[in-house]
């Protein structure tokens, strides 16, 4: 080569030492790059296993007074240093089943209909809207459940269900009170409407990915749309269907201000859903700013840590079943 | 025997008119309440909407004012949550997608990032105080403000390590095979690439912190008047929505109304632009 020739002997090593000391550089600035990129991955398993060994540590007080029966005791005395956590656990036990009692049957009908029955048209428009739900922040479902939807409730649905379902023998119960307005079955509600995106997005996609050709068996076979959508497509993607049940419920437990609008934070266990009550979440939104004492700080915080374990456990089954739907379909 | 068939066909279109006028009816009730709820938001908002509101401090209980304040606490605590959140959030998404793809510790991370995504941000907030409140003693901003970074961290970890992973493998391997070192293919090559996705997730993020109130409580908490200072407590607009919509004051109600409308414009608005430029880009790579 002509550079070659023209270049002076010396400085054809001195190109080689560039070139060495170029790749020692390169190897290093890599290194660096992979520890920074390592350092930040493992921040997030760190901040995961660091809010719940801080909430455990915050609650320690709480859980080494009262023991077990912090679990089982319905007390919430603040002056007389008495904590049970039982009536928001029931709280947030009962608001999550009612949504997911509305909301799972109204999902399953909203991807029916977006994958099914809708023109092509309507189908991206209606699902971008319904999406829209989840995109809308909770403080503004707790607004409009409080001045718009509690006032409907105690007018019209509280005294019509308290007249036809109040006398029935063994639901009756439920549905006796006074119409409040506020209460178990209006937090229901208002978490349900909250959870029906969440739901119906996931139970879409999922419908979504159903092989052409199964339908087409059906349908060819003289299958109606129903019974396609409940005989072929959901036994295809139950466990993912139920992982999205799973990621609503998961939302649904751990909602905080919607709840905390409607609810009533009142520290009282009754059968009737119609009467206010307490959820983990409201207890500890409402009260943390009046927590006077130690004991009452950390049973709240210890609150906290019964909360984030409950999800963290419905929250970990719901990508377990998405999971296994994803490797069904690498299988196929 | 026909006469059976013709039987259980007509049952069989009738289950199934029934079930799809009733996917139909569950299509309305979900958009009954949207638009129940935005109607609400809208009407009560643009009511309460007014010049002061963005000049004046929130006022003492009973009387009138604005919103200023609150504002600019949330614009500054949002502001430094993307600042902290983003970086690492864009590492780790880059760790997952480029150097732990079929890892035991990658897999782990990410069914962990996707937890962290829909766990409850009342439970960031506790964490948060117990290592920054309690410690430093006072609420402050900069607690509020590593709270909201918690949760845009998820967000941005995902879209990060989700975008990266449609980069084509060519391209990789073009930029390696040239003998560019593999940092410089990740920051020159797969981010340029990846970059209208992971902006949509920072902007998806940004909507998401804007209407937070739970973990703020217990971190930011409030602060009636203007204030610049993040070591102190800071006012930020969902918590005066909050305080103010459970208080029996009208003038207070009207002011929560304001603000849960500039905050439903701007979470919308933003969840909007991000869609819009992960729409862009699909069109651009048919």
């Amino acid at each position: 080569m002509s550079t070659d020739q023209a270049l002076p002997a010396g400085a054809l090593s001195a190109s080689a030492d560039a070139v060495a000391r170029r790749a020692d550089a390169d190897r290093r600035a890599d290194r660096f790059f992979r520890y920074l990129v390592t350092g930040a991955g493992l921040f997030v398993l760190a901040a995961l296993t660091g809010a719940a060994l801080s909430m455990l540590w915050g609650g320690r007080l709480a859980f080494s007074t009262f023991g077990f029966e912090f679990l089982t005791t319905t007390d919430w005395d603040a002056v007389g240093k008495k904590f049970g956590a039982l009536v928001p656990i029931y709280g947030t036990l009962v608001t999550a089943l009612i949504a997911m009692l509305i909301a799972v049957p109204v999902s399953f009908g909203i991807a029916l209909f977006l994958t099914e029955v809708a023109p092509p048209w309507l189908r991206t428009p209606v699902a971008s809207a319904i999406e829209l739900l989840a995109g809308i922040p909770s403080i503004i479902y707790g607004m409009w459940g409080l001045f718009v939807f509690v006032p409907v409730m105690s007018t019209t649905v509280i005294p019509f269900l308290t007249r036809y379902l109040g006398p029935l023998p063994i639901f009756g119960p439920l549905f006796q009170g006074p119409p409040l307005g506020i209460g178990m079955l209006t937090a229901g509600i208002v978490l349900a409407i909250m959870v029906i995106p969440f739901i119906s997005s996931v139970m879409r996609e999922v419908f979504l990915t159903v092989p052409t050709r199964l339908k087409e068996s059906a349908y060819a076979l003289g299958s109606t749309t129903w019974e396609v959508a409940w005989n072929v497509v959901l036994p295809y993607t139950r466990s993912a269907v139920i992982g999205g049940i799973f990621l609503g419920l998961g939302r649904a437990l751990g909602e905080t201000m919607a709840v905390t609008f409607v609810l009533g934070n009142a520290h009282q266990l009754t059968a009737s859903l119609l009467m206010p009550g307490n959820s983990i979440a409201a207890t500890i939104a409402n009260e943390f700013s009046e927590a006077d004492s130690d004991i009452y700080l950390s049973s709240l915080i210890a609150l906290g840590f019964l909360l984030f374990i409950v999800t963290f456990v419905v929250l970990a089954i719901a990508k377990l079943m998405l999971m296994r739907l994803n490797r069904n379909e690498g299988n196929r | 025997m026909s006469a059976i068939s013709e039987k259980l066909y007509r049952r069989r279109r009738f289950k199934n008119g029934v079930a799809l006028v009733l996917a139909g009816a569950a299509t309305l009730f979900g958009l009954f309440w949207l638009v129940w709820i935005l109607w609400t938001t809208l009407v009560n908002g643009i009511g309460a909407l007014k010049p002061e509101l963005f000049y004046q401090m929130t006022p003492p209980p009973g009387s009138d004012g604005g919103l200023a304040n609150a504002f600019f606490g949330s614009m500054l605590m949002s502001l430094l949550a993307i600042v902290l959140g983003t970086p690492v959030g864009i590492l780790a998404g880059t760790f997952l997608a480029e150097y732990a793809r079929r890892s035991l510790l990658g897999e782990s991370i990410r069914f962990v990032n996707d937890i962290l995504l829909s766990a409850p941000s009342i439970v960031l907030g506790l964490f948060v105080y117990t290592l920054v409140v309690k410690q430093m003693g006072h609420f402050s901003g900069l607690a509020g403000a590593i709270t909201l970074a918690l949760i845009v961290l998820p967000v941005v970890v995902r879209t990060t390590d989700e975008m990266l992973k449609l980069v084509p493998s060519q391209m990789r391997e073009a930029a390696l095979s040239l003998g560019v070192p593999q940092w410089k293919v990740t920051v020159q090559v797969l981010y340029r690439s990846a970059l209208p996705g992971i902006v949509t997730g920072v902007l998806l993020a940004l909507a998401r912190i804007s209407g937070e109130t739970a973990p703020l409580l217990f971190t930011a908490l409030n602060n009636q008047f203007w204030s610049v200072d993040m070591s102190g407590p800071m006012a930020s607009v969902p918590v005066v929505v909050f305080q103010y919509a459970m208080s029996p004051y009208d003038t207070w109600h009207s002011l929560a109304w304001a603000g849960a409308f500039m905050v439903t414009v701007f979470v919308l608005c933003t969840s909007l632009i991000a869609r819009a430029i992960i729409a862009r880009r699909k069109v651009a790579n048919d």
